[in-house]
């Protein structure tokens, strides 16, 4: 790596051109994605939130599937972001070579990576307010202050799709993705208070989780979707907001060293 | 390099070096392009044609050496460049999501060309690719040859001053490789300036007004196709075959040829006065061969040698 891969990124409005191509292909597939979208995070619900919610007085002082309602909102986030960060744009930059392709237009690489970013973003977007539509329609949404879970989806987005371009630079083919998703998404589904309360956790454990993104989403979504404001909010904000701006800048370096050798 | 070059050349580069590692693959390489010439880059694999051209187009930084492209200073304003530059890359990156005419379509909103201009350019392109019964199929059904019509018709979507056409027909039939030849003469017609580069001698004694032939990063030799025959190879050729080639080239062939070079049971003799030589193979019967006028490959193999590169 050199000073110039980590010069301040350029950015300019071409990539919404990034952004509207993915959302051309995407829409012919539009329904069954959305479908598929939706069927994970909805089986979580269910599964969990009835089977388990069975055993459980409350949680958190609501019901098991409410608590869970917010969780999976996140995770289900993360899930989307992630895939389209790696799997989807990794096919674009290395097996179609569209990135390529519009390296030759007057597109920048920049370009390329914020309109990657921001479309990873959208789409898990879509999924995360999916889930959290479907849970206002179970009447498991409360407060109307749940309207500003929308805005705080997509910084989530935002932050699991600069991770995710972070391994698409790094990544020699899919398999590599296996190993985020093992070693990253999984734990944090775990561990970032989705299925059950932080403090549930032993000490370390909680500290652990504290760093990580996942965790600051919950935190906000939960009291949010419940008709409070949580007290820390700016801090899970600013964590979330740093995960974001971080992560893209140094997937945008890591991608300038890779692909503007 | 000319000292006087001409202010509107759409392409000169000087003194261009770039390494990978402890690997200097473009070494020095100066360029400058005539407005409306095909400019013909030849070279053997490796010889660094591609990053020549990523060097032009602002994708890759040099290590040495200035670029001006249509006026533009490359790279710090590759993306004002690009936006009047067409490119054919040696690999088709055509979108496999999308259709022929949405190909073009998209690829014309990256230029920021409205719909309109562009409903006004995407029928005459397809016509120019030979694709308008096709446009609403998708690009996997395609041959060979559509595929490379196609990209050649999205590097046209801007209307470009200068094209970069990197191997444009490698991997094409003769066919195919005729109609891209007749498409690339009707650019030329129009004005256009056109960058090339290839393996085909006979693609670039066709097309080019000019070439360069590049080895190792460096360019060994440039000039007009027929001058450079002229300057470095015997006007005839005489290519010998068979079992018994190398006693041949020994008893007549090396005796009348100015120069020889043989490969497995080919032999070569580059010569002013091929009678001789061929009067003594028909006299023998026994070995089979060809006689020819000399060409650019000729020229590009013996400077460039007969090894493989890969
Ligand atoms: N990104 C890169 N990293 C490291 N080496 C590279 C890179 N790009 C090209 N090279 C090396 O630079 C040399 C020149 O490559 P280049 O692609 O420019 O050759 P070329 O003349 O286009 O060859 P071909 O006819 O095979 O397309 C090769 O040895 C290649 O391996
Ligand atoms: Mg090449």
């Amino acid at each position: 790596m050199t000073a110039k891969h980590w010069s301040p990124p350029r950015l300019s409005l071409r990539f919404l051109h990034v952004w509207r191509r993915n959302l051309l292909v995407w829409r012919t597939l539009a329904i069954p994605s959305m479908l598929g979208n939706l069927a994970d995070p909805l089986l979580y619900m269910f599964g969990l939130g009835y089977g388990l919610g069975r055993m459980l007085e409350d949680v958190g002082g609501m019901s098991y599937i409410a608590f869970l309602a917010a969780g999976v909102i996140c995770s289900s986030t993360m899930m989307s972001a992630s895939f389209e960060a790696m799997y989807s744009a990794f096919s674009r930059m290395h097996v179609q070579k569209t990135w390529d392709a519009l390296l030759n237009a007057p597109l920048t690489l920049d370009d390329v990576l914020l309109g990657e970013l921001v479309w990873a973003a959208s789409k898990s977007f879509l999924s995360g307010s999916a889930v959290l539509i479907v849970a206002a329609a179970l009447g498991l949404v409360p407060s109307t202050l749940a309207i500003v879970v929308i805005p705080l989806i997509f910084l989530t987005g935002l932050a699991f799709a600069g991770l995710g371009l972070i391994m698409t630079a790094l990544s020699p083919s899919y398999d590599f993705f296996m190993y985020y998703f093992t070693l990253c998404v999984t734990p944090m589904m775990l561990l970032c208070g989705v299925f059950f309360p932080l403090h549930e956790l032993p000490a370390p454990a909680q500290l652990l989780a504290q760093a990580l993104p996942l965790t600051h989403a919950v935190a906000l979504a939960r009291p949010l979707v419940n008709g409070t404001v949580p007290p820390a909010w700016l801090l899970h904000i600013a964590v979330l907001a740093a995960y974001a701006a971080g992560s893209a800048y140094i997937a945008l370096a890591l991608t300038r060293r890779r692909l503007l050798q | 390099m000319n000292p006087r070059v001409n202010p509107i050349s759409p392409l000169i580069a000087t003194g261009l070096r770039k390494s990978y590692g402890a690997n200097e693959v473009v070494c020095g390489v100066d360029l400058a392009l005539q407005p409306g010439e095909c400019f013909g880059l030849l070279g053997p694999n490796g010889a660094g044609k591609t990053t020549t051209l990523r060097l032009c187009l602002g994708l890759t930084a040099p290590d040495g050496g200035s670029i001006s492209v249509l006026g533009h200073d490359v790279p710090q304003e590759g993306r004002e460049a690009r936006q009047r530059i067409g490119v054919v890359p040696q690999f088709d990156n055509l979108d496999p999501d999308f259709t022929i005419r949405e190909n073009l379509r998209v690829f014309g909103r990256y230029f920021d060309i409205d719909n309109a201009t562009l409903r006004a350019r995407i029928p005459a392109l397809l016509e120019f690719a030979g694709l308008s019964s096709r446009a609403d199929t998708r690009i996997q059904t395609l041959s060979g040859g559509m595929k490379r019509r196609l990209t050649l018709a999205r590097a046209l979507i801007n209307d470009p001053e200068l094209l970069f056409l990197d191997e444009p027909t490698t991997g094409l039939d003769p066919q195919a490789r005729h109609v891209i030849w007749e498409r690339l003469r009707n650019l030329l017609k129009q004005g256009k300036t056109l960058l090339l580069t290839t393996h085909f001698m006979e693609e670039a004694e066709r097309l080019c007004s000019r070439i360069a032939i590049m080895d190792h990063g460096k360019i060994i030799t440039r000039g007009e196709p027929r001058a450079l025959i002229a300057q470095h190879v015997e006007p005839h050729v005489v290519e010998v075959y068979g079992e018994g080639v190398q006693e041949w080239a020994k008893a007549c062939g090396r005796r009348h040829a100015e120069r020889c070079e043989a490969t497995g049971e080919t032999l070569f003799c580059y010569t002013r006065d091929p009678a001789p030589l061929i009067a003594d193979l028909d006299s023998r019967g026994d070995l089979r061969y060809l006689h020819r006028r000399a060409n650019i490959e000729d020229v590009f193999l013996k400077l460039t040698g007969r090894d493989l590169r890969d």
